[in-house]
């Protein structure tokens, strides 16, 4: 947590403050014992301003302007304040000071109070059925800014999703959208994995299963091609996409019917998938877990709103 | 140790004389003074306190009419709301309030100073306070140099305790211009005031006690930027208090009768008058001088005089350099008020008066500011229907709920979708609107074909009751290839 690469610096900048501070002090000592010149009376019998006895280039006198005595004796309580605030506060290179004050335990202190303060809010939505939630305007517009924050950069604004981010609009679902299975997801995350199939089907049986998969929503194909594919699809696929391609809940297998494709159903997106698999080469296709981000009371809120995108009509109304 | 104490505790540490970096101050007792100038500073005491402790009390439309909720950020004055967005109308102010001061200082020098700040302000009514208990200015010195006596005690005591009243009265209203001061006034009857609360109301009455009461003259010596700086605007035309010296000098006293020219002296019959009754214990005679704060009050001293004596007014009085020497009579000099200078100060001067009042008439009280999301940039949702996402961050500064409904521009066949319209903004609030903007990229034909690419587009949000509350937003579509 150092600043300092080595504690040679962290007294160095502690010494170089306290001598500065003292030569304050110093300084201030010795001008207040100077005694200057008074200047001469002129014709009217008062005192011009005096100077200080310095003189410059023959002629250039400094002026005596006084300060008010007391404000030389503010600046020594500006010393003292200096002093105890470099005892009490981190200041001293790296010495913490005594109250063990940091920009951190601050941030955690206020955080703590907003907590507490936010703590009924939240366990009265805690308390209610996710559903009852959902209907909820208040809840609806505090869900909408936590998701805003928390969601939107990948599921975007509209929870539309994009390619890899599935939309939370619509009734389909990779994992199930049952409030306790969409709860799950926020708080532990899902990692669903696509494993490369290229190696096993061979080029030509990536082109068949392709042409298969197509053709289980209708989409464009080759009939020879699919029906050599379909054999395929059984013997290596049916074990998640289930015999029928209507997909796997429990494994987050995607329902391959339904003309909604994660990562898009153009044939070769599709032959890329199969070939090299999805959601291994990178950790942005996983849904990150929320557990230690968001408290369980913005999980319960950010689950209503999710639920009722697609449950409900606009606006919280059932 | 042992032997009597002398009759009053002398400052030990040596005085100015001496020659010291540092000097005791030496505390003034300004006489009390009457006259046309005291009675427009008393004018202006009464006018700027009235602002001050009355405007909180007023109220507007069932809210208090001047209230600076910080927490809130909302700034409401009379039937205006200010936001922190709006930080451009007190720029405006604050250079409308720099320029004015550039103004009266060419024409007449410091005016803010002598009739208007609050340092003179608040050390004119402490002042007041004081004569009243203390009496004036001989009796106040006779009474801080006797011996400590009960009536002494009573005196100074009733004085501070008059200026407590003040000062914590000045905090009060202070603080109620940030939180409602009826509601502050019950919590303070009721010993329930807030830490923060508590700390400004004290903290301002402080200011107040120890600025007014105390610290008086030397606030505008050693602390004020604006009396330093004040002097640059001064030129050889600036009115400016000034001692008549080829009318006063040789001074000296006289009786009435004495024939002045036979005995060849001047006006002034050195009475010293005009030192006394100065706040900042100058001697105007000796010139113009950067102590000076404009008060004119020696003005007021001198003229009574003068009328006593049987001369004409004006021995001190507003006058210019140029003016004195070389003798313009007052036209002369007056013209000389329209110079270059001050012309430039008041055109500059105007032109930003009009321009943030008028800027201020035609304040939209609907902000708008749309963020194009940045994770998806655009989707196809149908055939050739591209579909692209913005957030509208939608802000009503009013103090009344509107409806608005969005729309978009700039595309054939553009359409706003997954936003219930009219969208409701509740007053004073903002609001977060996600929504989707299709296009059908294949509608078009020929050349005006919508090519692959950015596309400029334009947000229309209009307010549902109002038809000049509309805002036009640019931003961008994007077409994927």
């Amino acid at each position: 947590m150092s600043d300092f690469t080595s504690a040679f610096w962290s007294a160095f900048v502690a010494i170089l403050t306290l001598v500065s501070i003292l030569g304050c002090g110093v300084l201030l000592y010795v001008t207040g014992r100077v005694r200057v010149k008074p200047s001469a009376k002129d014709a009217q019998g008062s005192a011009g301003p005096g100077t200080t006895g310095h003189v410059w280039d023959e002629d250039l006198a400094e002026y005596n302007n006084p300060l008010p005595r007391w404000w030389m004796w503010l600046f020594y309580i500006t010393i003292v304040f200096g002093f105890a605030y470099l005892a009490l506060y981190p200041g001293l290179g790296q010495l913490p000071g005594i109250l063990d004050w940091s920009s951190a335990s601050a941030y955690a202190t206020e955080r703590d109070e907003l907590d507490a303060k936010m703590k009924p809010v939240y366990q009265k939505y805690l308390a209610m059925d996710v559903k009852a939630v959902a209907a909820d305007p208040q809840a609806h517009a505090m869900g909408e800014r936590l998701f805003l924050n928390n969601c939107a950069q990948c599921h975007g604004s509209d929870a539309g999703g994009s390619k890899g981010f599935p939309s939370l609009r619509d009734r389909d679902w990779l994992y199930g959208g049952e409030p306790e299975v969409i709860k799950e997801s926020i708080t532990n995350g899902r990692n669903g994995i696509m494993p490369p199939l290229g190696p096993v089907l061979g080029e030509d049986g990536v082109k068949s299963v392709t042409n298969y998969v197509r053709s289980l929503s209708g989409l464009p194909h080759d009939g020879l091609r699919a029906e050599l594919g379909r054999p395929l699809f059984m013997q290596t696929c049916a074990a998640c996409h289930g015999a029928d391609g209507k997909g796997n809940t429990q494994l987050g297998a995607p329902n391959l019917t339904d003309q909604i494709w994660l990562y898009g159903g153009s044939a070769v997106t599709i032959a890329e998938t199969i070939s090299k698999g999805r959601g291994q080469a990178s950790a942005v296709t996983r849904m990150p877990a929320h557990k230690d981000l968001l408290d369980a009371g913005k999980i319960q809120l950010l689950t209503a709103y999710v639920w009722g995108l697609s449950n409900l009509k606009q606006g919280g109304a059932q | 140790m042992n032997g009597p104490t002398p009759y009053a505790i002398i400052p030990i540490e040596p005085a100015v004389e001496e020659g010291s970096l540092y000097e005791i101050r030496k505390k003034l007792y300004p006489r009390v003074v009457h006259g046309w100038f005291a009675g427009w500073r008393w004018a202006l005491v009464f006018l700027t306190q009235a602002i001050f402790f009355g405007s909180p009390w007023v109220s507007w439309n069932g809210r208090q009419a001047v209230l600076f909720d910080l927490a809130a950020r909302k700034f409401y004055i009379f039937g205006w709301l200010f936001w922190p967005q709006d930080i451009i109308y007190l720029s405006g102010l604050l250079i409308v309030c720099a320029l004015s001061l550039f103004l009266f200082t060419a024409v007449a020098g410091r005016l803010w100073c002598g009739y208007a700040c609050p340092q003179t302000v608040y050390t004119e009514i402490f002042l007041w306070i004081e004569r009243k208990i203390e009496g004036d200015r001989l009796a106040r010195i006779r009474l801080d140099a006797a011996p400590f006596s009960l009536e002494k005690l009573v005196q100074k005591s009733l004085k501070h305790t008059a200026w407590f009243t003040v000062a914590l009265w000045t905090g009060y209203t202070f603080v109620g211009y940030f939180t409602p001061i009826r509601d502050l006034g019950i919590r303070a009857i009721t010993w329930q005031l807030g830490p923060w609360e508590t700390f400004w109301v004290l903290f301002y009455g402080f200011a107040t006690y120890g600025n007014a009461g105390w610290m008086r003259e030397q606030v505008c010596k050693y602390m004020c930027p604006y009396a330093r700086f004040q002097s640059v605007m001064f030129d050889r035309d600036t009115l400016v208090i000034t001692y008549d010296r080829e009318r006063g000098e040789p001074r000296g006293p006289r009786s009435k009768s004495t024939d002045r020219q036979e005995k060849g002296i001047g006006d002034c019959v050195d009475c010293n008058i005009c030192v006394q009754v100065c706040p900042t214990g100058i001697d105007i005679r000796e010139g113009l001088q950067y102590e000076c704060i404009g008060c004119a009050a020696c003005i007021d001293g001198c003229d009574q005089v003068m009328e006593k004596m049987g001369y004409a007014p004006g021995l001190i009085r507003y006058t210019t350099d140029h003016a004195l020497k070389n003798g313009l009579d007052a036209r002369a000099m007056w013209k000389r008020v329209f110079r270059p200078r001050t012309l430039v100060y008041g055109a500059a001067l105007v032109a930003i008066v009009a321009i943030s009042v008028g800027a201020l008439a035609m304040r939209n009280p609907l902000k708008v500011d749309v963020i194009r999301d940045r994770g998806a940039l655009a989707r196809e949702v149908g055939p050739g229907l591209i579909e692209n996402i913005y957030r509208l961050q939608l802000m009503n500064t009013d103090e009344q709920a509107r409806q608005v409904t969005i729309a978009a521009t700039g595309l054939p066949g553009i359409s706003v979708v997954g936003v219930a319209q009219p969208i409701v903004l509740e007053a004073a609030s903002t609001r977060l609107v996600p929504l989707r903007v299709q296009v059908p990229v294949y509608a078009a034909s020929g050349s005006d074909a919508l090519k692959p690419g950015t596309h400029k587009i334009e947000f229309v949000i209009q307010a549902q009751d109002d038809d000049k509350v509309v805002r036009h937003e640019q931003s961008s579509f994007i077409i994927p290839r």
